[in-house]
């Protein structure tokens, strides 16, 4: 036991608070005599954030925005429509708990539940799977969102070859394409960023060199507590100040500069990597999954070939999508804690736990 | 939805584990990890472990940090 104990004192390091102030410190010593913008790219990171008020102890010439790191804010309504519609023609459709909630254009998964159809929330795709082990006479489809973190569960179970009933929405996408777009669109000026620890640990730091290289923005690979946020931020300001443009580390507990190859290997296995629109976005190059060839049978679109109509980002008034290209805050946003609260949320971001501003309304002041 | 959380393998067999969260015993995919081994730490993530816990690196970041703040060496 006393192994466990070590490790555990050791993690609780990560929220000291006395080491917290002396690198707020350190972070305050810095001040460029001008305005520095980070993103970060991850809900979780927006949790910590948030939750230990990490904003309102950085000096006022630091800004750090949230990026589009909310797996199922960033999936496209028309995908939230297709999963809506199987579910409506009588599939059995299983999902994380997250998406559920998530509003498509007219409904969500969660209200096609209340109007009679049979949708289960899982906690991982091997779940889903045995729920369609369990139906053997049904027809299961599982929606199969997330990043990297998460698409190497399902290319894992794919090649064990899951029963003939069971098909995939696969709804994956991949980080670097999304901060690649945001770099080269301009819409908001940045000076580095937080990558994402969990999706780092499965590709490594190699994918986002090419983003230092070209558009000359540090970047650091960040867990997720307190310790860990700010301390990404001291190292990006590091960088900054020293004229070095390159991707650091500092997540080193869990992140491999080559990631888990074994997770890459399984994905390169079974996807194909797809232009795809995200929410609150335009069509971002080479930045989602698809299921080769070979999977075409675990493939419900084709299988079922949904039709969806058009379909409609965001409500009247909602500014999601500014929220997920880290335009505004979202306390920006007019209708936020007005029309939109967490009882009655008008957008993805305000719905899902890891949505800014879900986060924002439940950990309160920004 | 990326959230990974650290767990003691007490136990494996096959592709599978069970891994104990603090009391909370749950079973692990191992399904994306070469060379696992009883009393590793791994990160668990949707039911599969996808790393294991590197106790050295984090000592390391921390000590060269702490050194910093502590103005040490110039950071
Ligand atoms: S506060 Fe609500 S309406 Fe405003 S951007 Fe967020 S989700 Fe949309």
């Amino acid at each position: 036991m006393w192994v466990l104990k070590i490790v555990a004192e050791l993690l609780k390091k990560f929220r000291d608070r006395d080491l917290a102030t002396r690198i707020l410190h350190e972070i305050r010593k810095f001040a460029p005599g001008r305005r520095v913008k980070f993103m970060h790219v991850c809900g979780s990171h927006e949790v910590t954030i948030t939750r230990f008020g990490l904003r309102s102890l950085l000096p006022e010439w630091l800004e750090v925005m949230s990026g589009p790191g909310c797996p199922v804010c960033v999936t496209h309504t028309a995908e939230i429509d297709e999963s809506i519609e199987l579910a409506t023609q009588g599939y059995l459709v299983t999902t994380f708990g997250d998406m559920f909630w998530v509003p498509g254009t007219q409904s969500s998964l969660a209200r096609a539940k209340t109007d009679g159809a049979d949708v289960r929330i899982v906690y991982s795709i091997e779940d889903a799977i045995e729920v369609a082990r369990r139906n053997p006479s049904r027809e299961v489809v599982h929606v199969a969102i997330g990043f990297e973190t998460t698409a190497p569960t399902t290319a894992s179970e794919l090649l064990r070859k899951p029963p003939k009933n069971f098909s995939l929405l696969v709804c994956h996408r991949l980080i670097p394409p999304a901060m690649q777009f945001l770099l080269e669109s301009g819409e908001v000026a940045l000076d580095g960023f937080i990558c994402p620890g969990h999706v780092s640990t499965i590709i490594g730091s190699k994918p986002y060199e090419p983003l230092s290289e070209r558009y000359k923005v540090p970047q650091v690979i960040a867990g997720f507590e307190p310790i860990d946020v700010l301390l990404g931020i001291l190292m990006l300001l590091k960088q900054l100040r020293e004229g070095r443009r390159e991707v650091e580390i500092e997540y080193t507990r869990s992140v491999r500069p080559r990631g888990n190859v074994v997770a890459q290997e399984k994905m390169r296995e079974v996807f194909e990597v797809v232009d795809k629109r995200w929410r609150g976005f335009p069509v971002i190059p080479k930045s989602a999954f698809e299921l080769k060839r070979e999977f075409v049978d675990y493939d419900a679109r084709k299988k079922f070939g949904v039709l969806v109509k058009e379909s409609v980002d965001f409500a009247e008034g909602c500014r999601c999508g500014e929220v997920l290209r880290g335009v505004i805050h979202p306390s920006e946003c007019p209708l936020f804690g007005k029309a939109c609260t967490q009882e009655h949320p008008m957008g993805p971001c305000a719905v899902t736990s890891e949505g800014a501003c879900n986060v924002a309304m439940k950990f309160g002041k920004f | 939805m990326c959230l990974a959380i650290p767990g003691k393998v007490l136990k494996i067999e096959r592709q599978a584990a069970t891994v104990d969260f603090g009391g909370v015993r749950r079973e692990v995919r191992l399904d994306l990890l070469r060379d696992v081994r009883e009393g590793d730490y791994v990160l668990v993530h949707v039911g599969y472990a996808i790393q294991t816990l590197d106790e050295e690196a984090a000592r390391e970041i921390l000590k060269s940090w702490e050194e910093v703040a502590r103005g040490e060496v110039g950071a």
